[in-house]
This record gives C-alpha cells, structure tokens and sequence, in this order.
C-alpha cells in the first residue's frame, strides 16, 4: 500500500511538475502562464517541506517547531548566493556590495559572505547551514532528553531567536526586507519563461528525491528503531538502543531536507525576508503534515500541497474567510482525523465501508 | 531684625496671630506705597497660613477693597468674594470698590516675602517646595534665607534639601574657595541631581580639581541609580510576564495542556476593558476612575467563558495528547484573533488610563511609573489569591487531585470533566485579567496576544511546569535578567541571548527549574 501511493504520487508529480511544463514551455507558454509555474513550484518546496518534517515528526515523534527556520536557513544561504549574484547592475551599483550594505554604509563584505559568489559553495551551505545547526540543537537536547511538548517550545525559542535575529539590520543579512531584486541564478534570467520550468522541474526531482530517501530510511532497520523511539522512548532505550543518536541523525537530515526546500524556494519567489521565521509558519507545516497523514510521507507532501492551493484561492477570493478556514482544519483534522487523509484511507478497507469509517469513527481516544 | 520678629512671633498665641493678621489686612488699602510696604512687612511677620494666598493676590492685581466699608475682597472685578468670610458677593456695580493697587518695588518685597514666608511656613510641604526651589534657583540674594531657614529648620529631609540649597547658591556667590570645595563635595552626593548646579564652576580654574573629583563620584552614583532603575523595569517587566505567564501555568503546568489561544485570552480581557470603557464613556463618564475595577471581573468572566467553551468543544478530545492540543488550539487562536479583526477591525484600539494609573513618582533616585507598580501590585494579589485557591479550596483541592491520579480521583466522586473545564476556564479567566492590566501598558489590537506567547512558555518552562513558585521565579529571573541585558546590547540582542539562555537551560534541567519530582512528573 505504501509503495503504491508512493508510486502514484511520484507519477501524478512528474505529470503535473515535468511533463505539463515541459510541453507549455514547447508551446512558448499558453498552456500555463509564468505565474502558475512559480505557484506550482512554491507549492512543491512546500511538499519537501512537509515531507521533512514528517520524517521527524510521523515516525520518530519530534514535534519540530524549528522547521520553518531550517527551511529560512536554506533559502537565506541560496538567497545571499542570488545577491552576490546581482553584481554591478543593483540600484547602487556596487559590483560587491548588496544594495543593503551601500545603504547602511559598510565598507566591505562580511566575512560570513565570503564564498557566496560561488554557487556551488552556497549550494552546500544550504545543506549545511540548517544540517549543523540541527546537529548541535539537537546533540545537546537528545542527550540531556528533551522530549515531547519540552522539544516543540524550545524549537520554537530558537526559531523565535532566528526571527529576531535576521531582523536586526546589524546581522548583515538586510534586516527587516531581507534578500530579494534577484536577476540570474548560474546566468539564467530568473523571470524568464525557461528558468522558472527548469526550477520547477528541479524541485519536484528534489521532491522525488526526498519522498525516495525518507521512504528508504523509514523502510529500513534505522526506521523501525525510530518507530520504536516514537511509540515508547523508554522502552526502545532499555531494549539497549542508544536513542539519541537515532533522533540526532533523523533531525539532521530532516534539517537539511528542509534547507533544499527553502534553497529552492527562494529563487522562485523571488524574495527572502525574516517573516519566514514566524512561529505562525512553522506551525502551519505541522498542520500539512497532520492533514495528510502523519506519518505517511506522501500524505504530507499532499496535505502542504492542498492547503497552500486552497490558501492561494480563498485569499484572493474571501480574505478573512481564509484564517477562519484554517482555524477551522487544525481543530477538526487534530480532533476527528488524528491520522490524517491518507492514514484514514488507508486505515480502512472497502469503499463504502471506507466512507463509512471517515463519518462514524471519530477516534475521540 | 526680621530673626527677632520670628521669635517673637513664635511667643505669641496663635489666636493672637490670626487676629493681628486680619487687621493688617484691613490696612492695605490706606495710605501710600510706602505705608503699604510697612503694612506687606507686617503681614510677612504675621505668621499666618493665609499670607502666600493673600500676598500673591495682591502682587496680581486681584485684591479690591471697598472704599465706605472698607472690606477686602479676592478675585477678578467680576467675580468677587469676601476675603474673611468666602462670601460670594454680586458687588459687580458697586463703584465703591477699589482694586489694591501695588508697584514694581512692592512686588519684589512680596516675591521675596513670598518664598520667606514658605520657608518659614507651618507645613512641611510647603518648606520642603521651597527648599526645592530654592536649590533649583541658586539665587545668591536669597542665601541669607537659607540659612535663616537652616537653623529654624526641625524636619529632617528638608534640613537635607536645604543643606543642599545653600550649597548649590555658594557656587554662584563669591565665597572663598575652600567653602565652595566643601559644597562641590557635598553636592556631588546627590548623583545625577548635582549636575546642574556644578555645571557654573565648570571654567573656575581654581576648582577644576574638586570639579573633576565630584563628577567621578556623580558618575558612580549615576550608574548605581541607574542599575537601580534597570532593576525596577525587569522587575516590572517580570510581573508583566508573571501576569501573562501565571493562566498557562494552570492550563499547561497543572493540566499538562498546551493552550496556545492563551495569548488570544489576554486579547480578550484587554478588549473587554476597552469595550467597558466605551460604554462608560457613553453612559456615565464620572465612572470612568473606576472602569478598570469593573473591567476586571467583566474580564474575568468573559474569558473564562470563552475558556470553558474550548475546553468543552476542543480540549477535552485531547487529553493526554499534549502535541494536538497544541495544534488545536492554534488553530482556535487563529479563529479568535480574526474574529476580533472582524469585529473591532486591525488597528489599535485606544484604552485610557485613569488619573491614578497615570504619571510617575521619584523615590531614591529611581523614576516609578504608577501603571507599572499598580501591575507589579495586581499581578502579586493574582498570584497569592491563586496560590490560595489551589491549596485551601475544595476546588482547587480536586484540581491537583485530578492532575495527580485521574481516575484515583474519579473513583473518590470527582466529576473530572466539570473539574477539567473549570480548570481550564480559570487559567482563561486568568489571563483575561492580564489582559486588563496589561492594556494599560501595551497596544490593544487582534494581535496581542502573540506578543507575549513565546515570552509566556519561556517562563512556565523555565520555572518548571506545576510550580507556582517556578513561575513566579522564572518571570521575575527573566524580566530583571532582560532588563540587565537590554542597556548593554540592546532590547532584541537582549531577548536572542535570554532564549539562547533558556534553551542552554532546558539542557542542563529538562523539567524546569522547579521541578517536580516523582511519580506525578510523568
């Protein structure tokens, strides 16, 4: 059953997110104009997103409040590279200095802004910026056992921290507006038609690549151990597991996934400010998760995928209904559907007796 | 001369006083500027309470005397009232009565008579104004007062401040200059105060020493008050976060539920007092002095209602799965905070301050804002009435009991679930009256509420979840140990380093600070 979700939402992804651009692109653009291919790629890094923070969350029980900062980390680390990137042609025109830094008067590049110039360099530092910091946090908080509600505030402390942080125009990373005026990433015009297809097929590989990379660790040995971690911490740690080092390199390499979204991300949308650590965001990837299935990878990559589609139409059609409808989604699917879209069908056999299920059993346990 | 009239008057009855103040008065009108001058120097040596009154209304023009009578009225031409008896008299047409007139000469005699009288006045309010002023003015004709005023003087503090007076006036006399090294020297312990005066012997190269020498001390003395000051703001700052913290500490300490709508029950408590205060305005504006007293239950209730509602329809579902009730009860915050969008609309609300909220007072050199002390004030009543509740009650009893072994409590006959929505509105009622203290000091709009959330669990988790006490000492720790921070690297380096701090915290003490300990901790 796993597998065959899997496979459709892989196929169903390379319809929509390779195969559809690629003939619009062909077609010089009528079947679907450049802004939905943005919004199809946002929604995607979003799916990664989710996704990574299932792999935590669905199988080793970290409520991660801390992923919308990872995801930030990435997308900061590629958005300085799109700076850098600029060169001469910025408002001020200073072949090394961002706009920001001639605005604020500094005389040369920080230090923590040497390298960026090469997109390979910023490329791994979105892997390893969210990867180290995930590795630390986590190091001290796995080995002194933070756990449960303990972990989710102090991952949102950090997160909060990070906010405040990136605020401050003295950071270096351009305060309150953040990164944005990107022109090219590798010489590539950023708005034009082309890049935008090649980003967005880009992120549904690295989509595709997540999916494929949670469902193998989550499918083998170490899976079954984090299962076990989530299900009774104590017992797996008196079977003789070593528990932290388990949830440390699950953390990690959900830190980093997070990092690829927010990497992919930003070239996309073409801006990276500090909003994107709120705390507001970082709950609402919990809520992706949860609609579609904890713990079912694909649910996840759905669940951010159906709900950023239905934020984008009701924003724009009924604005204020919008965060009444979200209100309403966290309290019905955490009460009536604890495990999620995907767990439900899941969960359930036959058709009928499968909507049956959704409408009669509503697990109040 | 003017001693020995003070000590004669000192002998004299005070009947006496008043009766040869009367007549004096009743003097003024006759004669010439010269015999009125006499007549002002009488009055001055009278040693009545009345002299400032009367003297300042005839230094301003406002005192008439009647030319047949020969009564003394107070006030405008228009507006006249008998001097002695307070009579309101309609004398408008009455051309008999004749303003008492002064010169330039005889209004000097009676500013400086003015401030000698206060000097020599019965209150103490009075000499102490006087003596303020007179350090402030450091007018050198006015030094012989001064140290008339020293010797009389019986009360302490303004013994100090006249003290200080003179000393402040000798730096602009030509005394000799060990006297003014003695006054720069005494002067420079009152700190910050002292710099003023001191400021005219800035360029006496003879003093330049003891100039430097008292602004060292001055310096010290300024960063003592100051630590001082920093001290009362974090101190502040903790009730305030002790106010915003203390509802969690039920919901999340003793009931183990994440509530992150608590923010949106302090928006709720701020809104109602705004919504109070509106109707008051419109209805019965006399009210408003004490719209904060019927702010506070009307809070009380209206967010424990709106508690006891999610708990019933939400929480309740979730017991024992403390990562939903997270989940939905932001989603219940979300609801909230557009609903008052809705309502009252995105902008700030205005919510005024009653006149005994508002202003501040200096004490030992540390300025107290009253809004301030009156939280600090508010949020330890709330904090000793709760502690009261929990342990003395039969409710609060079944709370810790149903906190403590659930179904142990249900088999003794506690119906957990009224218990579990009481508790749970208790915690909203509590932060409903948070909301009311705190839209005295922050800006009432939808979002509120999400100001203080982060700052709130910092607090609960920092003091240990369960303990009153731990909540109490980590609001204060991190109001004061902000507080401390905020000067040297300013307020948002101040808030990363306290989160980075607690985070590091939690490391070495996962439960908090007070935790607690046994069975019930799991």
């Amino acid at each position: 059953m796993h597998n065959r979700s899997m496979k459709i939402f892989l196929a169903g992804l390379f319809v929509i997110a390779v195969v559809l651009p690629s003939i619009n692109l062909a077609m010089s653009g009528q079947l679907m104009p450049n802004y939905f291919v943005g919004l199809l790629g946002k929604y995607i890094c979003y799916a990664l997103l989710a996704v990574s923070l299932d792999l935590v969350w669905g199988y080793c029980g970290i409520l991660s409040l801390g992923h919308g900062a990872f995801f930030a980390l990435g997308g900061y680390a590629m958005g300085m590279h799109l700076m850098r990137e600029i060169g001469p042609r910025g408002v001020y025109g200073n072949p090394i200095l961002p706009d920001f830094m001639v605005f604020l008067n500094w005389d040369k590049l920080p230090w923590f802004w040497l390298g960026f110039d090469h997109f390979w360099f910023a490329a791994l530092m979105c892997l390893i910026v969210p990867g180290l910091l995930a590795l630390i946090f986590g190091y001290f908080a796995f080995r002194s056992r933070v756990n449960g509600v303990y972990m989710s505030i102090i991952t949102q402390a950090m997160t909060y921290a990070l906010l405040l942080a990136f605020f401050r125009n003295e950071m270096g990373f351009g305060g309150n507006n953040g990164l944005t005026d990107f022109k090219d990433v590798l010489g590539f015009d950023l708005q034009s038609h082309t890049t935008r297809t090649a980003l967005l097929i880009l992120s549904a590989i690295a989509l595709a690549a997540g999916l494929l990379i949670s469902s193998a660790i989550t499918n083998s040995k170490l899976g079954r151990v984090l299962v076990a971690v989530r299900d009774g911490e104590m017992r797996t740690r008196f079977l003789g597991y070593r528990v932290e080092h388990y949830k440390l390199f699950v953390f990690t390499v959900s830190a980093m996934m997070a990092g690829v979204a927010g990497a992919l991300y930003t070239p996309q949308v073409g801006i990276i400010n500090p909003g994107e650590f709120s705390t507001a965001n970082s709950i609402e990837i919990v809520i992706w998760v949860a609609l579609g299935g904890r713990g079912t990878l694909v649910g996840a990559a759905m669940g951010a995928i159906l709900i950023s589609l239905a934020k984008t139409l009701l924003t724009g059609w009924l604005p204020e209904l919008w965060i009444f409808a979200l209100g309403l989604i966290f309290i019905l699917v955490t009460i009536f559907m604890p495990e999620g879209v995907l767990g439900k069908i899941k969960s359930s056999k036959g058709g009928l007796e499968r909507l049956r299920n959704i409408f009669s059993d509503r697990s109040l346990s | 001369m003017k001693l020995l009239g003070f000590f004669l008057l000192l002998l004299f009855p005070l009947y006496a006083g008043a009766q040869n103040f009367e007549s004096l008065v009743r003097e003024l009108p006759n004669g010439g500027y010269s015999e009125r001058g006499e007549v002002i120097s009488q009055i001055l040596k009278s040693g009545d309470k009345r002299i400032v009154i009367t003297l300042q209304a005839l230094s301003d023009g406002a005192l008439y005397a009647s030319e047949e009578t020969g009564d003394i009225f107070i006030g405008e031409k228009d507006d006249l009232v008998d001097f002695f008896t307070q009579e309101n008299l309609d004398v408008t047409s009455d051309s008999s009565i004749k303003k008492i007139k002064v010169n330039n000469k005889l209004r000097r005699l009676i500013q400086t008579g003015i401030i000698q009288a206060q000097h020599f006045s019965p209150l103490v309010s009075d000499r102490m104004q006087a003596a303020e002023h007179a350090f402030k003015d450091a007018d050198p004709e006015r030094i012989e007062i001064l140290q008339e005023a020293l010797v009389q003087e019986q009360d302490e503090s303004v013994t100090a401040e006249l003290k200080q007076a003179i000393n402040a006036t000798i730096l602009k006399t030509d005394a000799d200059i060990e006297m003014k090294k003695q006054a720069i020297l005494e002067l420079s312990a009152l700190g910050a105060k002292a710099r003023s005066p001191l400021s005219v012997i800035a360029d006496v190269p003879e003093l330049s020493e003891a100039y430097e020498e008292a602004l060292l001390i001055i310096k010290n003395k300024e960063r003592v008050q100051k630590f001082g000051q920093n001290m009362w703001y974090g101190l502040s700052l903790g009730s305030v976060l002790l106010l915003a913290a203390i509802g969690l500490a039920i919901t999340f300490g003793v009931m183990g539920v994440i509530n992150m709508a608590h923010g949106e029950m302090i928006m709720i408590g701020a809104y109602t007092t705004y919504v109070v205060q509106e109707i008051i305005r419109n209805n019965a504006p006399a009210l408003f002095e004490y719209s904060l007293f019927i702010a506070i239950p009307c809070a009380f209730v209206i967010a424990g209602l709106v508690g006891v509602v999610i708990e019933r329809f939400v929480v309740r579902y979730l017991y024992g799965r403390p990562l939903e009730t997270l989940l939905a009860t932001w989603g219940v915050s979300l609801i909230l905070q557009q609903l008052t969008r809705s309502i009252f609309g995105p902008n700030n609300r205005e919510v005024g301050n009653p006149a005994w909220m508002s202003g501040s007072v200096e004490f030992i050199g540390i300025n107290f804002t009253w809004s301030r002390v009156w939280i600090l004030i508010f949020a330890t009543v709330i904090f000793l009435s709760l502690m009261w509740f929990l342990n003395k009650t039969l409710f609060g009893t079944q709370i810790r009991a149903v906190t403590q072994n659930r179904s142990m409590a249900a088999n003794m006959g506690i119906s957990t679930g009224k218990v579990d929505a009481l508790a749970f509105g208790l915690g909203a009622g509590i932060a409903g009256l948070a909301g009311v203290a705190l839209s005295q000091i922050d800006n009432v709009s939808p979002n509120l509420g999400q100001g203080y959330i982060v700052d709130s669990f910092m607090v609960v988790v920092f003091g240990g979840a369960g303990s009153l006490w731990g909540t109490v000492f980590g609001a204060l720790t991190l109001g004061v140990a902000t507080k401390l921070f905020e000067p040297v690297v300013g307020a948002v380096m101040a808030k990363i380093i306290i989160l980075v701090g607690i985070i590091l915290f939690i490391q070495r003490k996962p439960r908090g600070l007070f935790a607690i300990r046994g069975r019930a901790a799991e």
